[in-house]
């Protein structure tokens, strides 16, 4: 490390103003930081140290999508397997399958994504953050496996550009970008997107064995009824066909575990989001109404990006609400909108991406409600003394 | 009527008022009016060209007529005056192209008698027509319908193209043999949204070049 370090302190002045690189400093800028900490002293005021910067916040996001990317990969082995009468795979083989399927597209995503942010940070002449990472790893995840390598670079420069970059770059984006590119994929080329063909490797190319249905659990649900459904062991594990990361509650549960103790998700937001989506869907189930309104509440919980959603996607810091009741008021209402989109709502059978999205739109509008009645309560209080 | 017209008639000044909506006064991407149709008939690049014309023959005309009745309006009903003048021509404009080109009357189907109520028209009517001659005001007509007929063209050659793949109806991207590759068109190119991002890319490219137009804040 030593010897890295020597090298890139002698190289820095070709970097610095007036060097022969000065354009590519943030890039510099970039690398160095991502190799070693900051030997930027402050000179003025008192400051708070603290390990808890944005790098260290996403490292730890990554580590919690390990548990659903791995058991994504696997997921992907056993479908296919299924799908296709494959009966001798071991579950190594299934894995790997897997993982060679879900490499390319990660590759891409981190490619493209982070190509337009290099280039963003030269021409704003900001430095290169880390926005990226996670959203990167994010989109693969959300994704059919099926969809073609183009698509997901299209969908990933729209969402970093349109989302993002234009806003003024990261943190100051209103809409999930990972979201934003699965939802611009979902308008734009709702073949790959939707229907029972997509979420297996393969299936949409070859064709399945004869009454083999790769229909999500959701699809099954509109279509035949929840009797159709997996049981509710199998959605809670995740063994179901799905978008890579979202099928299995238990990895996200790891996950959300991590993100939990360390305190980098909110557990204001997953709690009432949950309670959200729980407290309508009972309401559902004793009120009757169609036939969806029928599907018990618990299984909202453990079908579709639910929690995938929850952990990863609602609780994301920037886009969610600010004030501690706003993330109360943001999460029930985030919950509430995924039900009511997947049971009132014929067309879409899933309701998580387009309830999140929604509410990112809200959030600021909840944060300055918030804050008006905490002003209004506290200036009574001056007031009456 | 003591007031002579000295000048003539393609003057400096009013060469400027055909110019500038192309540009720095365009109606869409600066003045921000007639965005409603603009993402509704932009799907395909013919209704919007004859949309385009059709908006330009009535804005120049009921300019210049309002503009030659504006002395003796009075200010209370000018307002129903102005859309009187509008609803006539639109009438007219409807009824042409429901007899000469029905297949695209068809296609636009409400908007053409909608244009009355694009915002462009009142707009133009209320900020330069009830205060300058009539001449003026047919060149500033046909000047801020040429600026909306270009934000038009621009966005749905761009719809077409990505959402249908063909231009003016010709199918380019199935001549060029793309659709072997993989390649698809894009079905948000063809719904709604996808014009307002359209348009909102055109007025980034169009203030990223000209500084002036970003407001101070």
């Amino acid at each position: 490390m030593n010897f890295l370090l020597k090298k890139m302190k002698k190289i820095e002045p070709l970097f610095e103003k007036g060097g022969r690189f000065e354009k590519l400093h943030s890039v510099y800028d970039g690398f160095a930081t991502f190799l070693f900490v900051s030997d930027k002293v402050t000179t003025k005021g008192s400051h708070i140290r603290d390990y808890m910067d944005m790098k260290r916040t996403m490292t730890v996001v990554l580590i919690a999508l390990m548990p659903a990317l791995l058991f994504g990969c696997y997921n992907i082995g056993l479908q296919h397997t299924r799908a296709f009468g494959i009966n001798d795979w071991t579950l190594l083989q299934m894995f790997w399958f897997g993982f060679l399927k879900l490499l390319p597209m990660i590759i891409v995503s981190y490619l493209t994504g982070l190509g337009i942010e290099f280039i963003a940070a030269q021409i704003r002449g900001h430095e290169i953050n880390e926005g990226y990472l996670v959203t990167g790893m994010l989109i693969p995840l959300i994704m059919p496996i099926d969809v073609p390598l183009w698509m997901v670079a299209i969908s990933v420069a729209f969402a970093v550009i349109l989302g993002k970059e234009v806003f003024g770059g990261t943190g100051m984006n209103i809409l999930n970008p990972a979201l934003t590119a699965r939802a611009f994929l979902f308008f734009s080329y709702p073949g790959w997107m939707t229907g029972d063909k997509v979420w297996i490797e393969g299936l949409a190319k070859n064709g399945a064995l004869d009454g083999f249905s790769g229909a999500t659990p959701l699809a099954l649900a509109k279509l035949d009824g929840f009797a159709q459904m997996p049981s509710p062991m199998d959605m809670f594990i995740g063994t179901i066909p799905g978008s890579v990361g979202e099928t299995s509650t238990v990895a996200i549960l790891i996950g959300a575990f991590i993100l939990l103790v360390t305190g980098v998700g909110s557990w204001r937001i997953m709690l009432s989001m949950t309670l959200g989506a729980l407290g309508l869907g009972l309401l559902l189930n004793a009120t009757g109404g169609n036939e969806y309104t029928q599907i018990p509440a618990y299984y909202h919980l453990i079908m579709g990006g639910f929690a995938f959603g929850t952990v990863f996607m609602a609780t994301d810091p920037v886009t969610a609400a600010q004030t501690n009741t706003g993330k109360f008021i943001y999460g029930a209402l985030t919950g509430i909108m995924v039900v009511v989109i997947r049971v009132f709502n014929p067309a879409y059978p899933e309701g998580t991406m387009l309830a999140i999205l929604l509410m990112n739109v809200m959030a600021p509008l909840i944060d300055h409600y918030v804050v008006n009645a905490n002003i209004r309560r506290r200036l009574k209080r001056v007031r009456t003394a | 009527m003591e007031k002579v017209e000295k000048e003539p008639l393609l003057s400096a000044k009013n060469k400027k008022l055909l110019k500038n909506p192309l540009g720095i006064d365009n109606p869409i991407t600066v003045q921000v009016l007639g965005i409603c149709s603009a993402l509704a008939v932009t799907v395909k690049m013919k209704p919007a060209i004859v949309m385009a014309i059709s908006v330009t023959i009535v804005v120049a005309l009921s300019n210049m007529i309002i503009a030659s009745m504006r002395k003796s309006i009075p200010g209370r009903i000018r307002i129903i005056v102005q859309l009187v003048v509008i609803a006539t021509l639109v009438i007219i404009v409807d009824q042409f192209l429901k007899a000469f080109a029905f297949d695209v009357s068809k296609q636009l189907s409400v908007f053409v008698g909608l244009i009355i109520t694009n915002c462009i028209l009142m707009g133009r009517l209320e900020a330069f027509a009830m205060a300058n001659d009539p001449w003026p005001s047919f060149l500033d007509g046909i000047g801020n319908g040429a600026g909306y007929g270009m934000i038009l063209l621009i966005v749905s050659f761009f719809r077409e193209l990505l959402g249908s793949g063909s231009v003016f109806g010709y199918p380019v991207m199935e001549k060029l043999g793309f659709y072997n590759f993989g390649y698809e068109d894009n079905g948000m190119m063809i719904l709604p949204p996808m014009a307002l991002i359209t348009v909102g890319l055109i007025i980034w490219y169009q203030r990223s070049r000209n500084k002036s137009l970003i407001e101070n804040k």
